[in-house]
C-alpha cells in the first residue's frame, strides 16, 4: 500500500524495549479500588449507588448523562465504602467525586447483558448501545466515549476505519502487547466497529518498529479481504489521528473538523478489543493493560490493571522503585501528563505509567531563543512554535490565536527539539487554558446579557399589564362619558404617577 | 358585553392615539447614535445592574462615550473591562488598587436566609430562586457577581465568593520567566 509522508515529526530515543517483550502479567486484587465519575471527554457519570452497597463484577455503578458521557462499572465484586472525592490522575491533582470500593476477593461477576449472537447481522444501534452501556472509551489516551464516535456513521458517509496501533509514545508498548496476544480479539472488535460504522474497509496502521505485531496481526486478518495491515513509518507523532490518516490516505484534515469529515473513524486497537468483549461477552471495560516503565521502575512491566487501582499500588506490584523518580508521568513521555502523587487512580485512558529518573528528563536551564527554526521545521501541524511562544510570553494571546495556537496538539515535539530548551509545548498549553476559559466567559456574559434583557422585557409587560388593568377598572365610572380624550388623560396619569 | 366592547374600543384607541405620539415623536426627537456609544455598550456586561451609579450599562456607555464618567465604574467588568475601555478610550486608568479578585459569585447561606425576596427584586438577571418566606438559593450559572443582592439582605445572608478551581476550568499557569538575558532595571523617568 501506497504511504504518504506526514510534515515534521522527530524520533526520539523510543526505550521500548523495556517492556516491548514482556508478557501482560494480571495484577492481583488491590485492597481498595478507586472509580472517578469522570474517565472520558463530556459530562461524568451520575452516581447509582451508595455507601455499603454491594456489588458484583461489571455491575454498574454510575451511568453516563448527557450526550457525551460514559458509565462505569465495578472492577470486581465487593462493598462501596464511601463516595468520596479523591484526587484525579491530573497535573493540578485537584479532586474529584470518586466511587470507593473495598474488593471482597470473589471476583464474582454480575448478571451482565446477553452476548449479541450475531453482531454482523445486528442493528448498528444495538452494537451502539451495547458499546455505551460497557463504558467504553478511546483507551489510546483520549478517553472519547467510543459509542459516540460510533454513531458517526449515522451522520457522515464513511468509508474506512482506520485502527491505531501506531504506538509512537516512547517507552509504551501495551497496544504493542495486546496486538500480539490478542489479535484475533482485536480483528474481531475491529470487524464489530467497521459493521455498526457502515464502512467497507479497515486498515489498520502499526510502526515498522513493531515487525512481531504486524506479522501476527497480518496473519490474524488473513482471512478477511476487507481488512488491511498497513506498517507505517516511525516517526513521533504518527499515532495522532489526523497524522495516520494523512499517511495513509495523503489527506489532510482541516483544522477544526473530524477526520470523519473524510470518511474516516479512527479507533485504538484497545477500544476494539473492549468492544469485543462487550459485544461477545456482555462485559463492561473494567481492566486495562498498562505499561509501567522507566528508568526508576524495579521491574518493566505491562500489567492487565483493574480500572481504579492506585498507582502506587500498581508501582509495588512493578517491585517499586529502584531509584528516586524525578517525574511520574501518566501516558507517554511525549503528551503525558505529570502525576502530583501517586495517590491517584488508574483510569480507562491511562496507558502508561513512566518513573523517569533525572537521566532520562532534560532539565536544562532555558537560555534565548537563537531563532534556528528547528521548531518551524519539525511541528507537524504547520506551526510556527517560536513566534507563538515569542506573542504568548508577552500576553499577547489574540495574536497567538491567530497563528493558530488553537490547533496545536500538544505533541511537544517543538520543545523536544528546541536547543534553547524553551518550554515552548508548556507555552502553548497555557494559551490554549486561558483562551478556553476567556471564550466560555464571552458565552457566560451572553447569556447574562440575554438573561437581563428578558428581564427587563417582563417588567416591562407586567407594568404594562397593570396600567390596562387599572385601566379597565377605571373604565366603568367613566362609562357614561364618551370614550376618547377624557380616557386618555386618565390612563396618562398613571403612567405619569 | 357592552362594557368589555367599550373596554376593548378605548384600549385600542388608546394604543394608538398613545403609539402615533410615540412614533411621531420618535421622529422629531431622533438622536445620532453615536458609534463610539454602540461600541462601548458592546463591551460592557450588559447585565444592568447599575453598580457603576447609571441607570444601566448603556448609559453608563454613553457617559464614557462623552468622556463624563470614569473608566473603573463597573464592578462585574472588572479589571478585564478597566483594561479594555483603557486601551480603546486612550484613557490612562490606574490599575494599582484594583486587585484582580478573579470573577465572583454570590452564594446564600440558607440559615441565614429569611425568605424575605428583596434579593429576588433587586437581581437584573433573575439567578435567585427563592419564595415568600422560604429560603432561597443563587443559580451560579446565571450570577454574574454584581454584589446588589449583598447590599439589600437584611440579615448579610448572601455573601461573594470566588469560583472553585476544579477539573473542568484548572489549566496550565504560564511559564515560569525563562533565564533570558536581565533586563537593565531602567525606571520611566516622572
Ligand atoms: S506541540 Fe504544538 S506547536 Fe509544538 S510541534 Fe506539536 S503541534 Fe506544533
Ligand atoms: S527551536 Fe527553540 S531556539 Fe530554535 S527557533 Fe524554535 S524556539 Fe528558537
Amino acid at each position: 500500500m501506497k504511504l504518504f509522508p506526514i510534515r515534521g515529526g522527530i524520533h526520539p530515543e523510543y526505550r521500548k524495549d523495556m517492556t516491548s517483550e514482556k508478557a501482560i502479567v494480571a495484577m492481583p486484587m488491590p485492597a481498595a479500588l478507586y472509580i472517578p465519575l469522570q474517565q472520558h471527554i463530556g459530562a461524568p457519570a451520575e452516581v447509582l449507588v451508595a455507601e455499603g452497597d454491594l456489588v458484583r463484577k461489571g455491575q454498574m455503578i454510575a451511568r453516563n448523562q448527557g450526550a457525551v458521557s460514559a458509565s462505569q462499572h465495578a472492577p470486581t465484586s465487593g462493598r462501596i465504602t464511601s463516595v468520596a472525592e479523591v484526587a484525579a490522575p491530573h497535573p493540578s491533582g485537584l479532586p474529584q467525586k470518586t466511587i470507593i470500593i473495598e474488593p471482597d476477593g470473589k471476583d464474582e461477576w454480575a448478571d451482565l447483558p446477553e452476548p449479541i449472537a450475531d453482531p454482523f447481522a445486528a442493528d448498528p444501534h444495538t452494537i451502539h448501545d451495547r458499546v455505551a452501556q460497557s463504558g467504553i472509551v478511546g483507551m489510546g489516551g483520549a478517553a472519547f466515549p467510543s459509542a459516540v464516535k460510533l454513531n458517526l456513521g449515522a451522520q457522515k458517509k464513511l468509508e474506512t476505519l482506520l485502527l491505531n496501533g501506531a504506538e509512537c509514545e516512547p517507552y509504551l508498548t501495551c497496544d504493542d502487547r495486546v496486538m500480539r496476544e490478542y489479535p484475533d480479539e482485536v480483528i474481531d472488535g475491529a470487524r464489530i466497529m467497521a459493521h455498526a460504522l457502515g464502512t467497507a474497509k479497515v486498515v489498520i496502521g502499526i510502526e515498522q518498529n513493531k515487525p512481531q505485531a504486524i506479522e501476527i496481526m497480518t496473519r490474524a486478518a488473513a482471512a478477511f479481504p476487507e481488512i488491511k495491515v498497513v506498517a507505517v513509518p516511525v516517526q513521533y507523532p504518527m499515532g495522532s489521528e489526523r497524522h495516520l490518516v494523512q499517511a495513509i490516505t495523503g489527506r489532510e484534515t482541516p483544522a477544526r473538523k473530524l477526520t470523519a469529515d473524510l470518511g474516516i473513524v479512527v479507533h485504538n486497537v484497545a477500544t476494539a478489543r473492549a468492544v469485543h468483549h462487550a459485544v461477545r461477552f456482555g462485559r463492561p471495560l473494567v481492566a486495562r493493560v498498562v505499561t509501567v516503565s522507566g528508568g526508576a521502575i524495579r521491574e518493566p512491566s505491562n500489567v492487565m490493571t483493574p480500572i481504579g487501582t492506585k498507582v502506587s499500588d500498581l508501582v509495588e506490584f512493578c517491585g517499586g522503585f529502584s531509584a528516586r523518580p524525578e517525574s511520574v508521568v501518566n501516558g507517554g513521555p511525549m503528551m503525558g501528563q505529570p502525576l502530583p502523587s501517586l495517590d491517584v487512580p488508574v483510569v480507562k485512558g491511562t496507558s502508561g505509567i513512566l518513573a523517569m529518573t533525572a537521566e532520562e528528563i532534560n532539565n536544562s536551564p532555558t537560555s534565548a531563543c537563537i531563532r534556528c527554526g528547528a521548531c518551524v521545521t519539525i511541528c507537524p501541524c504547520g506551526l510556527s512554535p517560536v513566534d507563538m511562544a515569542a506573542f504568548i510570553r508577552k500576553d499577547n494571546l489574540d495574536v497567538a490565536a491567530k497563528l493558530g495556537v488553537m490547533d496545536c496538539f500538544s505533541c511537544g515535539s517543538c520543545s523536544w527539539v528546541c536547543p534553547s530548551h524553551i518550554p515552548l509545548v508548556h507555552y502553548f498549553n497555557y494559551a490554549k487554558g486561558v483562551l478556553r476559559e476567556l471564550e466560555s466567559e464571552r458565552r457566560k456574559s451572553e447569556r447574562i446579557k440575554t438573561l437581563a434583557e428578558v428581564r427587563t422585557i417582563r417588567i416591562e409587560k407586567a407594568a404594562e399589564a397593570k396600567r390596562a388593568a387599572l385601566a379597565a377598572k377605571s373604565k366603568p365610572a367613566a362609562d357614561a362619558a364618551p370614550p376618547g380624550g377624557e380616557t386618555k388623560a386618565t390612563t396618562e396619569e398613571k403612567v405619569n404617577a | 358585553m357592552v362594557s368589555m366592547l367599550i373596554a376593548v374600543g378605548s384600549l385600542t384607541l388608546i394604543g394608538l392615539t398613545l403609539g402615533t405620539v410615540l412614533g411621531a415623536a420618535a421622529r422629531k426627537f431622533a438622536v445620532k447614535e453615536d458609534p463610539l456609544e454602540e461600541e462601548l455598550k458592546a463591551m460592557m456586561p450588559g447585565s444592568q445592574c447599575g453598580q457603576c451609579g447609571y441607570a444601566g450599562c448603556s448609559q453608563y456607555a454613553a457617559a464614557l462615550a462623552k468622556g463624563e464618567a470614569a473608566i473603573t465604574l463597573c464592578a462585574p467588568g472588572g479589571k478585564p473591562l478597566v483594561e479594555a475601555l483603557s486601551a480603546k478610550l486612550g484613557v490612562a486608568a490606574d490599575l494599582s488598587d484594583m486587585e484582580d479578585k478573579g470573577p465572583e459569585h454570590a452564594y446564600i447561606i440558607e440559615d441565614l436566609c429569611i425568605g424575605c425576596t428583596r434579593c429576588i427584586r433587586e437581581c437584573s438577571t433573575d439567578a435567585i430562586m427563592g419564595a415568600n418566606k422560604l429560603m432561597h438559593t443563587i443559580i451560579v450559572d446565571a450570577c454574574h457577581g454584581c454584589s446588589k443582592c449583598v447590599k439589600v439582605c437584611p440579615t448579610d445572608a448572601i455573601v461573594m465568593v470566588q469560583y472553585p478551581m476544579t477539573l473542568a476550568n484548572w489549566h496550565w499557569p504560564k511559564p515560569e520567566i525563562e533565564n533570558t538575558p536581565p533586563k537593565p532595571a531602567l525606571v520611566h523617568a516622572q
